[in-house]
């Protein structure tokens, strides 16, 4: 029987295109009413992922469920009781912006769809605009209505594929506000994204590079797992001072932040030794920070030696 | 809980007809391919060409035999280029296409005129375009009729009024089907329905695959069966409007006879529509985009203009282009057709013809939905 409290449960998918291996043994579990995030480079099988869990690819291997439905045989169940958004705008640029929701609506089997679909069109704050065509609309709005349409039916699982890319900061930010007000309401939602802030606002993430889940649990224990030591340099020279300290003893890992530069590393006597050296002999300042979760994941995806 | 939704359908088919509605190129090409084609074929069937060479195989030199050449040429269908002596110059000529009709007047022609033994009148006609000949040979009687009438005034002047004073025979040679106008706009309903109806529903779903609105469709409980038949319903009422086109202008045009019922041409359209349909949105479910489903609808169209009857007369095939024929939905679709119109064909004549498309739109349906790729893989 499947874990009552866990939305996603599944072990060890597999997909694979031709010859190439694009997820590799992945497992999940998402419980209720959780936001999770799903994160990882460009190319690293998310979409892939999230299309097998709403049957709309076949894994090659593994097994697991979705909502309690088996994500093999039950495809057409899970069809009906998740909303999925694509990662690129999938809604009929012809159509406009009543016709589309009355279409998903239909598709549903909704009842009172009128109703359903002048409500969420209200929501969304477009009532006055329905009869603009999808394909007119500017990004962020493109985005609001695929959410609108994929929760129509009001399905107690969000897919959400990159929801926000492209998409200004502003309705980023009320985006993420409306996720945590669906996630309140006892909906769980997996995202994919590729921001580091939205990662932050997730209650437990996954991360995928290359097919490979490389970490997953909360922001804090995938930060407190990596053990790694992390140190912030400010001042004069930094360009140099980073190409310098490559290679250096403790130093797994140098990324330019902003006006300053994170010098990474797993050993962190070694990294402190380096660290104080090079405070006492160059003009920059040192300071020993907590390592956020882009250290963390900048450092799984260079593939940093695990200890 | 899974089977068809009626609500489902619904959707699907209000949403083709408004995606139709919007894409102004496909509107266009629904009028457009019609009209242009009844247009092309249409010239060809009114061109009524004149002065088509003739050579006159004459065994009497009355003043009868003389006022019926002056007739043939004052026609204007006829251009008198040769006198013949023998029969088999006749056939050279006419089988090297150097004439188009051959005229003979027997011995004696004027004499048996008047005895009243209603002599033959024989003009060989080169029917390998009927369309050609068709005029020509229309206006013979009122020439045979005039020339009576100026030879036989005063007491002879009943036989010039006589219907059957000559006995006007036209042999039609190198096409023993003696296909005419009448057979090519039935044809050309067929074709038109071929092509447009194939090209349109073969566009319709890979159109969404390569916008990627499939995805969206696909991630819906929507169900095979209720996409492929709900997206082809609006192009049967377009199929419709575009038979009625043709049809008005068969009529008005054309003057194509109609000696069955019109129903039975609509429900024998509409099957037909229905079989091209169900083959383009299979074509659509197998094609990777809008280009091979455009190429999927070109092989197909072509043995279908070639081996159907529509372009060569069916018998004259060989076996085995007979056999492809048969399995041709436009084969069966232009004997239901001219059987209706030209002959007046009922329900039993019909039958042969009928089960043929029905099994045709069975089978690729069943071929389309067991194709129909459920997921993104
Ligand atoms: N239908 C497909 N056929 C072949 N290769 C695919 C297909 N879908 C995705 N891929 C490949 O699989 C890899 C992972 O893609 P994807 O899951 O889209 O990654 P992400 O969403 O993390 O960017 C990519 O290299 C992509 O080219
Ligand atoms: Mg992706």
């Amino acid at each position: 029987m499947p874990d009552d409290d866990l939305v996603i449960d599944v072990q060890k998918l597999n997909k694979r295109f031709g010859d190439k291996h694009v997820v590799k043994d992945l497992s999940l579990s998402v419980r209720r009413g959780e936001i999770y995030g799903f994160l990882g480079p460009n190319g690293s099988g998310k979409t892939t992922s999230i299309r097998m869990l709403c049957g709309l690819l076949t894994p090659d291997s593994g097994s697991g469920t979705c909502l309690g439905l088996d994500v093999i045989r039950d495809t057409a169940a899970i069809k009906r009781e998740v909303g999925y958004m694509t990662q690129r705008f999938s809604l009929w640029e012809d159509l406009n912006l009543r016709e589309n929701l009355d279409f998903v609506a239909r598709m549903y089997g909704m009842r009172e769809r009128r109703r359903v679909v002048s409500e969420a069109l209200e929501s969304l704050g477009l009532a006055a605009r329905e009869k603009q065509l999808a394909g007119a609309l500017s990004g962020g709005w493109k985005q609001r209505l695929a959410l609108a349409a994929c929760m129509l039916h009001k399905p107690r699982l969000l897919l959400l594929d990159e929801p926000t890319a492209g998409v200004d900061p502003k309705a980023r930010r009320d985006f993420w506000q409306a996720i945590h007000r669906l996630a309140a309401d006892g909906i769980s939602v997996l995202v994919s994204t590729h921001y580091m802030d939205e990662a932050e606002r997730c209650h437990r993430l996954a991360y995928i590079a290359y097919g490979n889940l490389l970490a997953s649990g909360t922001a804090e224990s995938i930060i407190a797992e990596q053990k790694l030591s992390t140190w912030s340099v400010s001042g004069p020279g930094l360009a140099a001072l980073a190409e310098s300290l490559r290679g250096q003893p403790g130093v797994d890992l140098v990324t330019p932040f902003g006006s300053t530069l994170h010098v990474t590393g797993r050993d962190a006597q070694a990294l402190a030794a380096t660290a104080a050296r090079h405070a006492q002999q160059a003009p920059q300042h040192w300071e020993r920070i907590q390592p956020g979760l882009e250290d963390v994941f900048i450092a799984l995806m260079e593939g940093v030696p695990q200890t | 809980m899974n089977g068809f939704s009626y609500a489902r359908w619904v959707g699907i088919m209000l949403k083709e007809f408004i995606q139709l509605k919007r894409d102004r190129l496909t509107f266009g090409m629904i009028i457009g391919i019609p009209v242009m084609q009844l247009l092309l074929f249409g010239f060809a069937i009114n061109s009524d060409p004149k002065s088509l060479p003739t050579a006159v195989l004459s065994a009497d030199h009355s003043s009868l035999a003389r006022s019926i050449l002056a007739g043939l040429r004052n026609s204007g269908y006829f251009r008198i280029v040769r006198e013949l002596d023998s029969e088999a110059e006749a056939d050279r000529l006419l089988g090297d296409g150097e004439v188009q009709f051959v005229v003979h007047i027997p011995e004696n022609f004027a004499r048996r005129v008047v005895r009243g033994e209603r002599p033959a009148l024989l003009i060989e006609a080169d029917a390998t375009d009927p369309s050609a000949t068709a005029n020509a040979v229309a206006a013979l009687g009122g020439i045979g009729q005039t020339a009576l009438a100026r030879e036989f005034a005063g007491t002879l002047a009943p036989l010039a009024h006589a219907p059957d004073a000559l006995d006007i025979r036209v042999h039609r040679r190198f096409n023993p089907e003696g296909v005419t106008q009448y057979n090519i706009v039935p044809g050309l309903l067929g074709v038109i329905l071929t092509m447009t109806m194939v090209l349109m529903t073969g566009l319709a779903m890979t159109r969404e695959r390569e916008r990627g609105t499939f995805e969206n469709l696909l991630a819906t409980p929507a169900l095979p069966i209720e996409v492929m038949t709900g997206k082809i319903v609006p192009y049967i009422l377009i199929g419709l409007v575009q038979v009625s086109l043709v049809l008005l202008a068969a009529h008005f045009i054309f003057h194509v006879p109609m000696h069955g019922s019109l129903f039975a041409v609509y429900g024998v359209v509409l099957l037909f529509i229905a079989a091209n349909l169900t083959l383009g949105i299979t074509f659509s479910t197998l094609a990777r985009n809008q280009l091979q489903a455009m190429q999927m609808t070109f092989f197909f169209f072509l043995p279908s203009i070639l081996l159907s009857g529509f372009m060569f007369p069916f018998r004259g095939m060989p076996g085995w282009a007979q056999v492809i024929g048969n399995l041709l939905p436009l084969t069966h679709f232009l004997r239901l057709v001219r059987g209706i119109l030209l002959k007046g064909s009922g329900a039993a004549e019909l039958w042969p013809d009928v089960w043929p498309l029905g099994l045709f739109m069975l089978v690729v349906l069943g071929a389309g939905l067991k194709l129909y790729r459920r997921t993104l893989d």
